[in-house]
């Protein structure tokens, strides 16, 4: 019981100083943070739209992982648990589409313009939309979680062909963004250590948000479980 | 092996008793090739569009039959029974077979039309036969999987095309870039990377469909 109210306690803690950070990421993107090289004030939205992105890759990862898991042991929260992540995943393909959408419009003239990214991001979201139509055609439970973790790791195999090969017969408009961070004198955009700094804390930020979030989800999951398994 | 070349040889012969898929696949792409010729007419688009919609024209098309392979099973109740009498790869690779045959079987009838109506010239045609070729591969493997998802799902006319475009989607673009290639470059080298995708994608496809078959099969 003590146990329990100290992991109570640190969860608290934890959630304001999530709080605090992201409070602090917004304010550092805004104010802190100066503009890239020959770039205007949109830029600032790379705070948000790149770690949206990073967590809708991660969403669908952690769908992919559950359904594997699911199809291994047959225990039916795994299920519960990939369609958790994959309802969370949809909100940041959104958010990162719209994100990403604004910033094209400022950068590249227009709102969308079928860049390899862009493309792909849009594919996610037509499969996520796939998935969750499928769920709902299918009303007997051990069933719909069968073919949806199926349905879910085959749209995940085909992701590396949208992420390796459309750029390589399509041109991108997008830098190269894993260069950049890493060596961070990309030639379309030099990232300044101040830039940096909010860049990363953003990235931690919002992961941090997507795993409290995630959190939620499964203690709900948890939840709905016991309840029915008490109505039984 | 035996057993899958068994059961395509079963599903061929109860295709020529009925001739429903091979029916609705000719036919509907027959139908989108008019639509589409009286549309644009002969002589007005050029290469780039023409390959893109002799793709569009072989994905809906195939839509329109290949999910009947395992829908058909469902219908008649005679899944149990195969499941019985043969391991669910073999079924898996008798019924890709069956849906491969299909294909062609569309194609070799499709893409000559296609050719004569819209006034296409192909200055590669090998290329264009591979490409052709590796593309109805990638097609049938993905699509053989989302029909028996979709048989176990009830059969929702509808969702058998939703759930299919984001995973050929892959086979389309690269498809459809190789073809431009063939149709206006005489050598097959600038299309490396799209046989490469094909090629690839047909591989990983296959693999990944065999290995999770058996979860869809026995459900």
């Amino acid at each position: 019981m003590k146990m329990e109210r100290e992991i109570i306690l640190i969860q608290n803690i934890l959630k304001i100083v999530l709080f605090i950070w992201l409070v602090l990421v917004i304010i550092g993107a805004f104010m802190y943070a100066p503009t890239a090289k020959g770039l205007g004030e949109f830029t600032r939205v790379l705070y948000f739209h790149v770690p949206m992105a990073w967590i809708t890759v991660l969403a669908f990862l952690l769908s992919a992982v559950y359904s594997i898991l699911y199809l291994k042991k047959k225990e039916i929260r795994f299920d519960h648990h990939a369609e958790a992540a994959n309802q969370l995943g949809i909100l940041f393909a959104i958010l990162a589409t719209v994100t990403g959408s604004i910033w094209a419009k400022m950068a590249w003239g227009s709102f969308w313009n079928w860049d390899p990214r862009e493309t792909s991001i849009f594919i996610l979201l037509l499969i996520y939309a796939a998935y969750f139509a499928l769920r709902s055609a299918i009303e007997q439970e051990d069933r719909k979680a069968a073919l949806s973790a199926v349905y879910s790791i085959l749209a995940f195999v085909t992701v590396p062909f949208f992420i390796f090969i459309v750029p390589r017969i399509y041109e991108g408009l997008h830098p190269d963004v894993v260069g950049e961070v890493v060596k961070a004198s990309d030639k379309k955009m030099v990232m300044g250590p101040r830039i940096l700094l909010v860049f990363l804390s953003s990235l931690a930020g919002f992961t941090g948000l997507f795993v409290w979030m995630v959190k939620m989800k499964f203690d709900l999951i948890k939840l709905k479980l016991k309840i029915n398994e008490l109505e039984k | 092996m035996l057993k899958a070349w068994l059961i395509f040889k079963k599903d061929l012969q109860q295709e020529f008793r009925t001739r429903y898929a091979i029916n609705a696949i000719l036919l509907f792409s027959v139908v989108t090739l008019t639509a589409v010729s009286f549309a644009i007419g002969a002589f007005s688009a050029d290469s780039d569009i023409l390959s893109a919609l002799l793709w569009i024209i072989l994905f809906f098309s195939s839509m329109s039959g290949l999910s009947h392979i395992f829908v058909r099973e469902e219908e008649t109740h005679t899944s149990d029974t195969l499941k019985l009498v043969s391991p669910a790869t073999s079924v898996f690779i008798g019924k890709l077979f069956f849906n491969l045959f299909l294909l062609f079987a569309l194609e070799i009838i499709t893409v000559p039309l296609f050719i004569a109506v819209m006034n296409l010239e192909v200055i590669n045609p090998s290329l264009f036969i591979l490409v052709i070729f590796l593309g109805s591969l990638g097609l049938a493997a993905g699509g053989t999987m989302v029909a028996a998802i979709i048989s176990k799902a009830g059969a929702k006319g509808a969702l058998f095309t939703i759930l299919s475009f984001p995973i050929l989607l892959p086979v389309l673009i690269s498809g459809i870039s190789a073809t431009k290639k063939a149709v206006t470059e005489p050598l097959i080298s600038p299309a490396a990377s799209e046989l490469q995708a094909l090629i690839a994608y047909a591989v990983v496809i296959t693999t990944a469909s065999i290995l999770l078959f058996d979860f869809v099969w026995n459900e």
